[in-house]
């Protein structure tokens, strides 16, 4: 991106800067990409509750008698599964099998679904689903209309709890209902992107800095903390939840990604199908599986990883793990080799550094 | 933050402290804020060789990976065990306990064309 462009903001950018945020530029948008410090935030999810500002996040709505006809088109897992309050993470796919984006779909009602889709890829995904749409259906990009706030931790039901009349344990995970949060009208959506039990709420811009000044309050008494996106990634990473960009993009089908799970075949066809019957009966070449290093040193991400001193492999992403105390990643490696249990080495400044890969996902919260 | 006035410093957020012909290195309390949680710190070899400009080793923060580089010549002394242990001395005391290597100078004019504490202070005013 031209460095003339201007980044973009969320409605939370002031309160981010007033309250001395680190930002950055992430995909064009000017993001925190801590407050306190990257453990300190991490770990507070992990024992108590944080809040991130996601509003960067793009949303589509797809309206219409045929719009879980379109839905089911142009995602991998199967739509018609889900009730009416009901979420699930699904896969937007290129014909020849590729990811265009990884995506939650949530049904609000029989004619209309509300899909998260990552901030980068918000146009891409919605010229792409409108492109594929022959049904009685409508494509709404309505990103400008949501910002989004996630409350993430063990404390999170709780913080919320105070500024809701919704009785949040009721909503199960990966369920949605639509209430009020501090007095205004939300989306709580039990979803989250951290390993942690958490919400994740969708307001009106308007009403971003009325919420995230309410949760923090709400929150006080656990010791919440302001999260930005780099403890985000360093909790999605020890869940192993996949990263556009990283684990996943145009050349990595689901299959090669460890995440069959949200393909249906069974469900019809679909835009990609086709290339996953044939990659199914071929089989994949390379599969993503998690490793840790054994020796010192931190693979990161693009650190290329061999085999028996062959190059065998690339790291998607790969740093500390501060829950675990371990340094972890995730890499490709031929499929034969995706196992746990496989000696690597990782090249880190044309030095190999031993390391092994493991079970994934590294990090799993006590029920 | 305060940079003490006996150091010298370098425009990639090093420091230099001479006594004699002996150096001290390490990264600037800067360095360290700009870097964050820093959890890995890779040192070369004591009696290796540290050259001016070019980087001797990295310090690596949650996030990221970040050279550190030789502000002067000279034989590498000795090199800070604690920082293999405890990577995250340099968040807390940068500018002492968390010193990097210390190097016998082979240059000593080198240090002459480093900013002092006054300098350094605005460049990074300007940068931030």
């Amino acid at each position: 991106m031209p460095e003339t462009t201007e980044l973009k903001r969320t409605p939370l950018f002031d309160t981010h800067c007033s309250c001395a945020a680190k930002m950055v530029d992430f995909g064009g948008w000017n993001m925190p990409v801590q407050y306190s410090g990257i453990i300190q935030e991490h770990n507070a999810v992990r024992t108590g509750v944080g809040v991130f500002d996601v509003s960067h996040m793009g949303e589509i709505e797809i309206r219409g008698p045929e719009a879980e006809k379109l839905v089911n088109h142009v995602s991998t897992n199967n739509a018609s599964k889900l009730k009416v309050g009901q979420a699930h993470y699904s896969g937007l796919l290129y014909e020849h099998g590729g990811f265009v984006d990884d995506i939650l779909v949530h049904k609000v009602s029989g004619n209309e679904f509300f899909l998260c889709v990552n901030a980068s890829n918000q146009e891409k995904d919605f010229e792409h689903i409108r492109s594929q749409n022959r049904f009685d259906a409508d494509v709404v990009f309505a990103s400008e209309r949501y910002a989004q706030i996630a409350v993430q931790g063990p404390k999170a039901l709780e913080t919320v709890q105070k500024l809701t009349d919704t009785d949040l344990k009721l909503i199960k995970y990966y369920w949605f209902t639509d209430g009020q949060v501090a007095g205004v009208p939300a989306r709580i959506a039990h979803t989250g992107y951290t390993g942690e039990d958490g919400f994740e709420l969708y307001v009106a811009p308007e009403s971003a800095k009325h919420v995230w000044g309410a949760v923090l309050e709400a929150g006080e008494e656990f010791n919440i903390r302001p999260c930005g996106l780099g403890a985000r990634n360093t909790l999605r990473l020890e869940a192993k939840m996949a990263l556009y960009g990283h684990e996943i993009d145009a050349s990595i089908n689901p299959f090669e990604a460890d995440l069959a799970w949200i393909v249906k075949m069974e469900k019809g066809d679909f835009v990609g199908r086709a290339a996953l019957e044939k990659v199914q009966q071929q089989g994949v070449t390379r599969k993503l599986v998690g490793f840790e290093m054994r020796e010192r040193g931190i693979g990161r991400d693009g650190y290329e990883v061999m085999i028996d001193g062959k190059p065998s492999g690339w790291i998607t992403s790969g740093g500390p793990a501060p829950t675990l105390n371990k340094n972890i990643g995730l890499c490709y490696l031929p499929v034969g080799k995706a196992v746990p249990g496989q000696s690597i080495q990782v090249m880190i400044r044309n030095t190999p550094v031993k390391a092994e890969t493991v079970p994934t996902p590294f990090y799993k919260r006590a029920k | 933050m305060t940079y003490p006035d006996s150091y010298k410093y370098t425009k990639q957020h090093e420091w230099v402290l001479v006594e004699g012909s002996n150096a001290v290195v390490g990264i600037t309390d800067h360095a360290q804020h700009e870097l964050g949680d820093i959890v890995f710190v890779e040192l070369p070899k004591v009696g290796s060789h540290a050259t001016k400009g070019h980087a001797f080793g990295s310090v690596e923060s949650v996030k990221a990976v970040s050279d550190i580089y030789a502000p002067v010549s000279g034989e590498i002394t000795a090199v800070n065990d604690l920082l293999s242990k405890s990577p995250e001395k340099l968040n807390e005391d940068a500018h002492g306990e968390a010193w990097l290597i210390k190097v016998k100078l082979s240059s000593p004019d080198e240090i002459n064309e480093l900013m002092n504490a006054a300098d350094y202070q605005k460049y990074v005013g300007a940068e931030s």
